[in-house]
């Protein structure tokens, strides 16, 4: 027995010394240890597993938590092959600067290829910002504090409800307080008994937050009793009823919206074309050149972007409003009063613009970035909010239209403007310098059509064929309006927009469009010069 | 009547002038070169997405004459510009053809691109690669498809949907752009979707057409669909340019991926370098292949692609991929065969394998479509994807799919003893060809 | 200067007769047309392939393709040069009198379909149609589609034309609203629930009246189609424009009010000349379609119909056959460009037509009068200078 005992003494000793070092290294090195320990959980591939870390780091509700979950929602928590620890990766050029998650302390530049990303998807991020809406509930921030609560009624757990039920009580903010007695309802009406779901009804027929509607739906096909049913069902129709009017509304912004960009861009053709008789079909190249004039000004100034699209407006309008002038000087000057030569050969300027573009920016579409305070909506309520951009667009237009009036009716400029374009040779006559009133009309209508090309630059697609999608529409609310005339312009752009953001639901897009093209071709029958037509001789031709 | 007489033959003499003008009076060049046609829009409409395949091809070119061209002749690419106008496409595959005798073509973007290519490359026998992925239903005896069909993309991008892992999506949106891609796939889907259990009250189909800009109504329609209490997900076919005022429109009305997450079978990281991406991450893509791929081989195309085009910011994309295997596996068949003639090549074709860039092999099968793997990404804020998901192993490519019932008994298969693209089963006809 | 000579003597003649004497350019270049396109088809037919002289059937589909294009010009040069109607939409009727055709086209597939079905066009298959929608019927008759090769595009103009002539609209309205009109049968004929095929439109023939499309006889006896409509389009409207008419349609062209306050009804005349132009247009487009191949709803797009208005004024509008010449200059040119310089054709195209405008004002037909004028008559060019800044 005894030699027995010897012959495993060393076995035992190993152990012992085992035992001994590893608890001195976890006494001295805890930390480490469990980060380590993080490290092999965040490495998992099971997506379950992952989710159970978050629940288990919110759990834990420290500040380390919340900064790495933080970390891991914007994508830069990785893991180095090499070493296995966690850091922060940043990516700079081809390289990525890492760094210590907790002490923010460089680690050096590595290559892509040595990091191991900590995998995230579309579930972990809901499960992630829930987790990180719990810590945002403290803020001192109420638009923070809302913000967190609409986070958390999407899934809420026992352990949030009491948070949110002591929050209840203290809240003195008044949005967020009704967001509370929204959530906890949305709690009671999914966990709650029979009594507690009927009581939380009431309070939730009065929301129109599309995760109350959601949590009522699946409530609907889940419950059998009666008397809840009819509870939601009439709640539903309540809803409906308000989000009937409130898409009307939204119907109507849609229009407004479609008909400020329609405005944008026929405003410069309403000159060139309407008011010069040009027919000017590299007018959709100006617009693609103010377009990428913003591209030009945003990769310049990176550090400018929430100012750039100020100063890509008058930066715009001198590019198109140069390049138009020397369009004019070069070409249109030998075509006065051959109109129908004007459409040839700016058709041809199109064609060169174009493929110019294409030559020196390539044929793929540039990236213009939208300023922060373009992004994002005007949330009036839980049913109805309008996107900024549009709110901006249609300000901007109208601005844009305004200026222009002015221009025309209030300046000496727009004085001689209107004398030549009426009586070119009385106007000579009176000494009023045509040549150079004509180069600078198509200055101003190509540079306004630039100014166009900023603000769809922020809609659409910055490529070569911007213009292009463009022109065939701008001539049509021209036209439409009245060749000549800036107010028939404005009025033609808005009522096409709403005509056909009103038709859309219930036609369909494309079909919309078809009833509008068919409305203009007889809406000419009834008035052959447009809306707003121009009266007297001049007009005859 | 003299004068009428010389008048006679003055106008003859312009007139063979011009005829031989017009047809250029072909001087056959002597064979010491490959052609390689390459038939891809330079101008017009679908120029955004072509031209970089056009220079895919030609970089494809130059690095084969590096390493000595094939069967010891230099590679030579023939470039036209079929400027994304149909008609043009069926001429200028004949003018490659007929006129300039290349020996294999590489081009076509949109379906009607291909349908308008397809009786000329019949006629005159010639050799092509499609390199996009395209709606099925049809395999040509000349035509070698390098793209994925629908049951290389669409099929396993639901299924990843419906996973847990997908998010246990109930409710789908099919949006696309009206035109016969789209369609095809979405009654694929549609049929697929209700074999696995979805109410028809459950799918919400919205054709739009090409270009589409104004998205709000849309979109905002989108929003109140997924406001019904189960998981929604948008499945995109919407065609390139309308993608970039789709997606700035979703992050406007505050559509977050989390919420009603969009898988895109057209959206490519090409596409992305067009838009500011931070709103739109974790939005999804279904593709064979993604620059974020990790292989050396990939690593090693990146950076010749991005020397070739000069530019460290280039971005490569799945039909680049396409167009590298189906190169790839061009030559490898030329080397086989030892010829360029076309029946030689095609016979050689069947079977042949080549590394794609993800890491595993392609392989081409009797039905002229590949064997390759699906992925699903997520876009990232730097306008990458970033890989979520994969099949094991390849998925083989259908001609015909089984999930419709016009052409569920239908297969295709170029090797004896069916050798017909176009094989019904049933009544054991060969149909629609044209030879 | 002789031509005005010989037409005094040839007054009361035949309208033929008058043609051949009266119009010397236009009779060269329709000889011109025919000796080309009779040796092309022989040398295509005749000579071995391999052989110097062969000519490959890509010639031959393209010359008819470009005579096609030439028909169509001639019909806008008809309504725009002579009545000063500029039609930006006159592609619509061309897309019309494809589709006709096309429709016969894919009916004689018959079971020759990918999927096989006797009765459907593989699109209707694949959309899940049951049967034949009634708009398609008849078309499996060639004479019944040709009708309607005419017809369609015929009534359309008619309709249109009568409302709009007789509400007077004039100048851009006009164009815009014919602008207007190819708009919107794009968007519908783009859309695949409208039965004509979508975006891929109707494509993959297989024969014309029992003769296959890929053999070279048929393609050669479309191309002497497409020369022979080229011709009796021109003599019509040579007769049209030469006639009596052709007097009052010039009339309302400079002076439309003038014109209907002497009495003639303005609209009656506008609208023959817009009925026959699309009807000439529709031809067009049916020969078109069986050369090239596929017809879609691109043909419709409003760029192509500007695109056409550039052909006529890069010829000379007015002259008929200045019309057919700028429509095969053009088109002859974007084909080398883009084959010979693919990356910047574009540019290439556009100083073309910036350089007419400019430097050609009645266009390239009009270089000959102004050669002659500038180094034999420096004293007339003055003159009639002055009339053109005017005109």
């Amino acid at each position: 027995m005894i030699w027995r005992l010897w012959q495993i003494l060393p076995l035992v000793c190993l152990c012992l010394l085992f035992v001994f070092v590893s608890s001195a290294q976890a006494l001295t090195d805890s930390h480490t240890n469990s980060r380590e320990e993080l490290a092999r959980q965040l490495s998992e591939k099971s997506w379950d597993k992952l989710e159970a870390t978050i629940t288990e780091l919110s759990a834990k509700g420290d500040d380390e938590s919340q900064k790495l979950l933080t970390l891991w929602l914007s994508g830069q928590l990785f893991i180095e092959k090499s070493t296995d620890r966690l850091v922060i990766g940043n990516r700079s050029g081809r390289m990525y600067l890492i760094a210590d998650p907790i002490t923010d302390e460089a680690l050096g530049e590595v290559k892509k290829r040595s990091l191991k990303k900590i995998k995230i998807n579309n579930r972990l991020r809901n499960a992630i910002r829930t987790a990180l809406a719990i810590w945002d509930l403290k803020s001192e921030d109420p638009d923070k504090r809302l913000q967190a609560v609409k986070e958390t009624s999407r899934n809420i757990q026992a352990e949030t409800l009491a948070i949110l039920k002591a929050m209840l009580k203290t809240e003195s903010d008044e949005d967020v307080h009704s967001a509370l007695t929204t959530a906890v309802a949305l709690y009671h009406i999914q966990h709650g008994n029979d009594e507690l779901k009927l009581q939380s009804l009431e309070i939730l027929s009065e929301s129109d937050d599309p995760i109350v509607r959601s949590a009522l739906e699946s409530i609907k096909t889940e419950t059998k009793n009666k008397e809840i049913l009819l509870g939601i069902d009439s709640a539903l129709a309540d809803m409906d009823r308000r989000q009937d009017y409130y898409s009307a509304i939204e119907s109507v912004f849609f229009g407004l919206s479609l008909g400020s960009v329609l405005l944008l861009a026929a405003i410069g053709l309403a000159i060139t074309f309407g008011v010069m008789g040009v027919i000017n079909m590299a007018h959709g190249e100006m617009m693609m050149l103010g377009a990428y004039t913003t591209f030009i000004i945003q990769s310049a100034f990176p550090s400018l972007m929430e100012q750039s699209l100020f100063i890509a407006i008058p930066a715009a309008f001198v590019v198109a409003g140069t390049v138009g002038i020397l369009i004019e000087r070069l070409v249109i000057r030998h075509l006065y009063g051959r109109p129908l030569e004007t459409l040839l050969a700016t058709f041809g300027i199109s064609l060169i613009l174009q493929q110019a573009v294409r030559t020196i920016f390539s044929p793929l579409n540039q990236a213009v970035s939208t300023p922060e305070w373009l992004s994002g909506s005007w949330i009036i309520n839980d049913a109805l909010s309008l996107t900024w951009n549009r709110v901006y667009i249609i300000g901007f237009s109208l601005t844009v239209f305004l200026t222009l009036l002015f221009i025309m009716h209030y300046t000496r400029f727009g004085l001689n403007m209107r004398a030549v374009t009426q009586n070119r040779a009385m106007a000579n006559s009176m000494g009023i310098p045509t040549h150079r009133v004509d180069a600078m009309t198509f200055g101003l209508g190509s540079g306004i059509a630039g100014v166009a090309g900023v603000a769809l630059s922020q809609l659409t697609n910055v490529g070569p064929n911007l213009g292009q999608n463009y022109i065939i529409d701008s001539f049509m609310v021209v036209v439409f309006g009245g060749v000549g005339n800036l107010w028939g312009t404005l009025v033609a752009a808005m009522s096409l927009g709403v005509v056909n953001k009103l038709l859309e639901p219930w036609a369909g897009a494309v079909i919309a469009k078809i009833l509008v093209l068919i409305f203009i071709i007889l809406f000419i029958q009834k008035r052959p010069k447009g809306l707003f037509a121009l009266k007297g001789r001049a007009v005859e031709d | 009547m003299k004068s009428s007489l010389k008048k006679l033959s003055r106008g003859l003499i312009v007139a063979s002038a011009a005829t031989a003008a017009l047809s250029f009076s072909v001087i056959s060049q002597a064979a010491d070169t490959i052609k390689v046609g390459v038939l891809h829009s330079l101008s017009g409409t679908m120029a955004i997405s072509e031209t970089t395949l056009k220079d895919t091809v030609l970089m494809m070119v130059d690095e084969q004459n590096k390493k000595g061209g094939l069967l010891g002749k230099k590679l030579e690419a023939v470039v036209v510009d079929p400027a994304s106008d149909w008609p043009l496409f069926a001429e200028k595959a004949r003018e490659l053809l007929a006129k300039e005798k290349v020996d294999v073509i590489f081009g076509g973007w949109t379906s009607v691109s291909r349908k308008s290519v397809l009786p000329v490359v019949e006629e005159l026998n010639g050799l092509m690669f499609y390199p996009v992925q395209y709606e099925g239903q049809e395999s040509s005896k000349n035509v070698f498809y390098t793209g994925a069909a629908p049951n290389q993309q669409a099929i396993p991008a639901v299924d990843y949907l419906m996973s847990s892992e997908g998010g246990n999506v109930k409710r789908f949106v099919l949006a696309g752009t009206d035109y016969v891609y789209p369609r095809t796939t979405n009654k694929i889907l549609d049929s697929y979707l209700k074999s696995k259990g979805v109410k028809e009250s459950d799918i919400m189909i919205n054709y739009t057409p090409f270009g589409h800009s104004d998205w709000q109504t849309i979109v905002s329609d989108i929003k109140k669909f997924g406001n019904a209490g189960k998981k929604t997900a948008v499945i995109s076919t919407i065609n390139g340019d309308a993608n970039v005022p789709f997606y700035k429109e979703l992050a406007n009305q505050g559509i977050a991926a989390e919420d009603i997450p969009v898988i895109a079978f057209s959206v490519g990281e090409e596409e992305l370098s067009g838009i500011d991406t931070a709103p739109l991450v974790g939005h999804l893509a279904a593709w064979n292949y993604f620059m974020s791929a990790e292989s050396d081989i990939n690593d090693e195309f990146i950076e010749t692609w991005q020397t070739f085009t000069k530019n460290e910011e280039r971005v490569a994309n799945d039909p680049m991929e396409a167009t590298y295997i189906g190169f790839n596996m061009w030559a490898k068949a030329v080397e086989k065969a030892g010829t360029t003639d076309v029946n030689g090549v095609r016979s050689a074709m069947y079977g042949i394998t080549v590394p794609n860039l993800t890491g595993g092999i392609a392989v081409m099968n009797t039905n002229h479509h590949l064997t390759k793997p699906v992925l699903i990404g997520e876009i990232q804020d730097d306008g990458q994807f970033e890989i979520v998901w994969e099949t094991k192993g390849g998925v083989i490519g259908d001609a015909w799919t089984q999930y419709l019932p016009e052409s569920s008994k239908i297969v295709a298969d170029w090797s004896a003893p069916i050798k017909c693209g176009n094989y019904n089963l049933e009544s054991g006809v060969c149909s629609g060809q044209n030879y | 200067m002789s031509s005005v000579k010989l037409s005094s003597t040839t007054r009361g003649k035949g309208p033929l007769s008058r043609f051949l004497l009266d119009d010397p350019a236009g009779k060269w270049l329709l000889i011109a047309v025919f000796a080309i396109s009779i040796i092309v088809s022989g040398l295509n037919l005749l000579a071995p392939e391999g052989s110097a002289l062969h000519v490959s059937s890509y010639t031959v589909t393209l010359l008819g393709k470009y005579l096609c294009l030439g028909l169509l010009a001639l019909a806008l040069d008809l309504v725009w040069g002579y009545c000063g109607i500029l039609s930006l939409g006159h592609g619509a009727f061309f897309a019309l009198g494809g589709y006709a055709m096309g429709m016969y086209l894919m009916r004689q597939i018959g079971d020759r379909g990918a999927y096989g079905n006797p009765e459907l066009p593989d699109f209707m298959v694949f959309l899940s149609w049951q049967e034949l929608p009634w708009y398609w019927q008849g078309f499996d008759s060639f004479l019944f589609a040709m009708l309607m090769v005419a017809l369609v595009p015929g009534i359309l103009a008619f309709l249109f034309g009568w409302l709009a002539f007789r509400s007077r609209v004039t100048g851009v309205y006009l164009s815009i609203i014919t602008q207007a009109l190819t708009y919107a049968l794009m968007l519908l004929f783009f859309q695949n629930d409208f039965g004509f095929g979508g975006n891929n439109g109707l494509t993959d023939f297989k024969d014309i009246l029992g003769f296959s499309l890929k053999s070279d006889t048929t393609r050669v006896a479309l191309l002497m189609c497409s020369a022979l409509a080229l011709g009796l389009g021109y003599m019509i409207c040579r007769w049209l424009v030469d006639s009596r008419y052709g007097r009052v349609l010039i009339a309302v062209r400079d002076a439309e009010s003038r014109t209907r306050f002497m009495g003639y009804r303005v609209e009656h005349f506008k609208l023959v000349a817009f009925v026959v132009s699309a009807v000439l247009a529709g031809i067009a487009g049916a020969l078109y379609v069986p050369q090239v191949g596929i017809i879609n709803p691109g043909e419709f797009s409003p760029i192509n119909s500007i695109e056409l208005v550039i052909w006529v004024a890069v010829g000379g509008r007015g002259t008929l056959y200045g019309a057919i010449i700028g429509a095969l200059l053009v088109n002859y040119a974007k084909t080398w460009f883009t084959g010979a310089m693919p990356d910047a054709w574009l540019f290439a195209l556009g100083a073309l037509f910036v350089v007419t405008t400019l430097w050609l004002p009645k266009g390239v037909v009009g270089l000959y009068g102004q050669v002659r004028e500038k180094f034999l008559k420096p004293s007339a060019r003055t003159q009639e200078q002055e009339v053109v800044d005017h005109g």
